[in-house]
């Protein structure tokens, strides 16, 4: 059964409050999930105070200024700090969002930092994402043809090209299919919301020759109609995209091809 | 050991689900107008006696129309109960248990319901 409790091992305990800044003013409290797979100790929430006049605006920001001034065993990932890389993927004040574009002037009161929901952790704020990438793996997200290669490109049209708007942009950072309870109880089988947004980019795609064989992979209950279109991708998505919108489209052709 | 992709691959698709996506979303449409109906016959039956309730729902077309909502209604109901089990249950004997339990249960409310209707349709 779905369990709504964590393991008694996972359960999050109080952690460590660390000292203020000396002779900061305008101080951010901000209380971060730790957890260190070396320890045998559950996971901890530690209470860290950044000088705001010392650190640039973003949570990220913050979170290198701690790592850097206070305890520099926080582990998190972070790579191109610009929104575009997707590896500062969290969950920021109960959203899963990048620590690199979200404010914290966004955030009333304290600013509460998780790894991203119902993965596995490897440390602090680093998610175990292989089964993720191994999702969007399954999906072949390469064009596929059988007509022999022209000599220059592949053409396509403006109108072939916009279809893609919109479901390009992903930047595999995990947040929408974090946010999603389907995933959370059936992501051994439900492939989740950002590969199904990566099929429907290939699906969709004018100079794509593997069509039918992508829908017949997908056509399954679990790999594709575990959506209920709950819409926690399109909300959490910190690209603006919609994720749900792309599996609504994967099903109609799948209807498209049966009626 | 298995790696990532061919724990993800699993058994393969089931080139299956349309079909239950469809029917699920085309009885749900019908459920709006059959249930309009059902809603209708039995408001206008409130207060009734028993004579006036049998001469109404042995007319055929009433008749028909509660056996249409009774059918429509009693496959969604397993479709969505379906969905749910299988969302929530993840031991597989107790799911392909409660899956089985689920389809003897629509089948059973909708025959009796059926026979229950056709019994005043075509009298003692």
């Amino acid at each position: 059964m779905v369990e709504l409790t964590l393991p008694k091992n996972s359960r999050v305990v109080e952690g460590k409050t660390w000292p203020k800044p000396e002779g900061a003013t305008n101080i951010e409290e901000l209380r971060v999930y730790r957890y260190d797979p070396d320890q045998d100790a559950n996971p901890r929430i530690d209470t860290f105070y950044v000088d705001l006049d010392d650190c640039g605006p973003m949570v990220l920001d913050a979170l290198l200024w701690i790592k850097n001034n206070v305890d520099s065993t926080l582990t998190f990932r972070r790579s191109c700090r610009e929104g575009i890389c997707g590896s500062c993927s969290m969950n920021i004040d109960g959203t899963n969002t990048l620590a690199c574009t979200c404010g914290m002037d966004e955030i009333k009161g304290t600013v509460k930092i998780y790894p991203l929901p119902h993965m596995a952790v490897v440390k602090d704020l680093v998610p175990d994402l292989t089964g993720f990438y191994a999702q969007h793996a399954s999906i072949e997200p390469w064009l596929k043809t059988t007509t022999p290669e022209p000599s220059a490109e592949w053409k396509q049209s403006h109108e072939d090209r916009e279809k893609l708007d919109g479901l390009y942009e992903c930047i595999l950072c995990a947040c929408c299919s974090a946010s999603c309870p389907s995933y959370w109880w059936n992501s051994d089988r439900y492939i989740g919301p950002a590969a199904l947004l990566q099929a429907q980019r290939w699906i969709v795609d004018s100079r794509d020759e593997a069509t039918g064989e992508r829908l017949d992979n997908l056509e399954d209950p679990f790999r594709l109609y575990r959506c209920h279109t709950i819409m926690n991708c399109a909300n959490t998505c910190p690209k603006g995209l919609n994720p749900a919108k792309a599996i609504a489209e994967i099903k109609k052709k799948m209807v498209t091809r049966q009626l | 050991m298995r790696t990532p992709l061919s724990r993800i691959r699993g058994l393969g698709s089931a080139h299956h689900g349309t079909e239950h996506f469809w029917l699920q979303r085309l009885t749900a449409a019908a459920n709006v107008l059959l249930l309009v109906v059902l809603i209708g016959i039995v408001v206008t039956l409130v207060g009734r006696s028993h004579a006036t309730v049998i001469a109404t729902l042995s007319k055929p077309l009433v008749s028909v129309l509660l056996v249409a909502a009774i059918i429509s209604v009693a496959i969604h109901m397993r479709l969505g109960m379906q969905v749910v089990i299988e969302d929530y249950v993840h031991s597989e004997f107790r799911k392909i248990l409660l899956l089985m339990l689920n389809t003897f249960f629509a089948w059973g409310v909708g025959l009796s319901s059926i026979f229950a209707v056709l019994k005043i349709s075509f009298g003692p």
